[in-house]
């Protein structure tokens, strides 16, 4: 069902707080998960299970450091569990997709509520916002009704926003469809209709205009994302992966804050890498030179075999990266083509099933059969 | 290094029930095939990680070839339909990231294909001659 929150005096985050805080007193949730302003300032998800707390959740904040599918899968991959009310951004919800299909998280017992997303800072460039003077929140919001979203001067939005084409809440429990309205006059909404129902909301359009707004947030960002996707083909193609991954240090950071990269049992967490000494001599006699620590390439090239196509574009691989490389241009480029390939996107549907745990007979039958 | 005396090295991953027994077969059937081949057994198609193939690569083995049964015969179902996904994102992935995914070969080879093996071997000395060494044989830096 469609509804309007009301928003009073233009303060959109009081009407978001006002909401979940309804969902936790009456729709049936007994916690939210939801992102938070510590004391410190800083934003970080919590799990939120006292009302009067919900004061200090800021879901609109437009900062990134994780993304929070990661904490929702150990909240809820096993009974027992609270009904829980994740709050979450776009991309993140497409990640919880994944990481349901990874098992690694339930959505049962989950209501999840998806807000659409203005773009994001980096946390340092947030925190670095916030001693200057502040975030300039209403322009935000006001630039919502158009989808024209600037960054405040002299700050960008991550470069992961400012190549997302899919900033849009779809496919989840909550929508609250920012995109296309006056948010003065309230928040556009759509909602299971028996929650409405519990909530006391009767059903309302908003008077926006979100179809034409989110297509053209699409348009322009698939412009600027292909234009990246271009320059980094073309990096590649010069210098090879290993050109562009020339400088890394091996701090595996991309992989930890990778909302995908879940396993437990990682390859490059294990003694596998831990060679005889011997073996390394070895290979510096063979190359005549042997870079340490080893296995660089191999450890790309098989992040991108294992986890690329499930690769939903947050970008904290980039932002976690401490030698500033284009992780998330090269995990979204490589991940396009062979997504295609599959004609699987991820976070699309949950019941799709994952690319290389399935497979149909009468596919790809000429392969093996060269003669 | 001239091409006449460019002998590539091929590391092979084949499946125990099917390809490796062709192997054999060329083997005890005394069909001549090209030494430039280094066998790695294992049980099927369907458990090569990709990061074998890639570790092979990246040492500089100037290509990988994975055996396994035909559709329809692998011993454990559906390993070898699951490696046929596998190998062709693998390929697609190389690729992308600028590297030679022509390097890569999959074959099924049943267990009584020992011509096919030999021949397959062949084929692929000569394609890789032809190509010439890995560059991956000199790069120290990956
Ligand atoms: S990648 Fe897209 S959905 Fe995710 S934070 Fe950026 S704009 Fe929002
Ligand atoms: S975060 Fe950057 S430096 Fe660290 S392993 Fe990943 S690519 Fe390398
Ligand atoms: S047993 Fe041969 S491919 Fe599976």
């Amino acid at each position: 069902m469609k509804t309007v929150i009301p928003v009073e005096g233009n303060d959109v985050l009081a009407a978001v707080r006002g909401f979940l805080k309804q969902l936790l007193e009456r729709g049936g949730v007994e916690a939210v998960l939801a992102p938070m302003v510590t004391p410190a300032g800083a934003v970080t998800p919590a799990l939120v299970s006292d009302a009067a707390a919900l004061d200090a959740v800021d879901p609109l904040a437009p900062v990134m450091g994780l993304n929070a599918a990661r904490v929702v899968g150990p909240v809820s991959i096993r009974e027992p569990r609270g009904r829980i009310a994740v709050v979450l951004r776009p991309c993140e919800m497409r990640a919880l997709v994944e990481l349901v299909k990874l098992q690694q998280a339930s959505l049962n017992d989950l209501v999840t509520v998806v807000i659409d997303c203005t773009g994001t800072y980096s946390v340092p460039d947030y925190d670095a916002l916030r001693a200057n003077g502040g975030v300039d929140r209403a322009a935000l919001m006001a630039a919502m009704a158009t989808g024209d979203l600037v960054p405040q001067d002299g700050f960008t939005f991550r470069d992961a926003c400012e190549m997302c084409e899919k900033p849009h809440a779809v496919g989840a429990d909550v929508m609250l469809e920012l995109f296309g309205a006056d948010l003065s006059a309230g928040i556009p909404v759509t909602l299971p209709d028996e929650m409405a129902q519990a909530l006391g909301l009767s059903a309302a359009e908003g008077s926006g205009t979100r179809v034409q707004v989110v297509d053209k947030v699409v348009a322009a960002r698939t412009k600027v994302r292909d234009a990246r996707f271009a320059e980094i083909r073309q990096q590649m193609d010069a210098e090879g992966i290993e050109g562009v991954f020339a400088s890394c240090v091996r701090c595996h950071n991309c992989m930890t804050t990778c909302p995908i990269c879940y396993c437990k049992t990682c390859l490059f967490k294990s003694p596998i890498f831990d060679h005889e000494p011997i073996q390394f001599m070895n290979w510096a006699r063979r190359k005549g030179a042997y870079r340490l620590p080893a296995d660089t390439m191999l450890f790309h090239l098989t992040r991108l075999n294992h986890m690329v196509l499930s690769c939903i574009g947050c970008g904290v691989c980039s932002d976690a990266c401490p030698a500033d490389l284009p992780v998330a241009r090269v995990f979204r480029a490589v991940g396009q083509q062979t997504q295609a390939v599959f004609e699987y996107e991820p976070g699309r549907d949950v019941t799709e099933p994952l690319p290389l745990i399935t497979f149909t007979e009468n596919e790809w039958t000429s392969v093996g059969e060269e003669r | 290094m001239t091409d006449e005396q460019f002998e590539p090295k091929i590391v092979a991953f084949l499946c125990n029930w099917c390809t490796y027994t062709g192997a054999d077969l060329a083997g005890t059937s005394r069909i001549q095939y090209p030494p430039n081949v280094r066998i790695i057994r294992l049980m099927c198609s369907g458990s090569v990680d990709p990061t074998y193939v890639l570790k092979a690569l990246l040492d500089g083995a100037d290509g990988v070839l994975i055996g396994g049964c035909h559709p329809g015969d692998c011993h454990y179902q559906s390993g070898n339909y699951k490696a046929r996904r596998r190998i062709v994102a693998l390929k697609e992935i190389l690729k992308q990231a600028g590297l030679d995914e022509e390097r890569v070969w999959l074959r099924w080879i049943s267990a009584s294909e020992g011509q096919r093996f030999a021949d397959t071997v062949t084929q692929m000395t000569e394609a890789l001659k032809a190509k010439g060494p890995n560059p991956m044989r000199q790069e120290w830096a990956v």
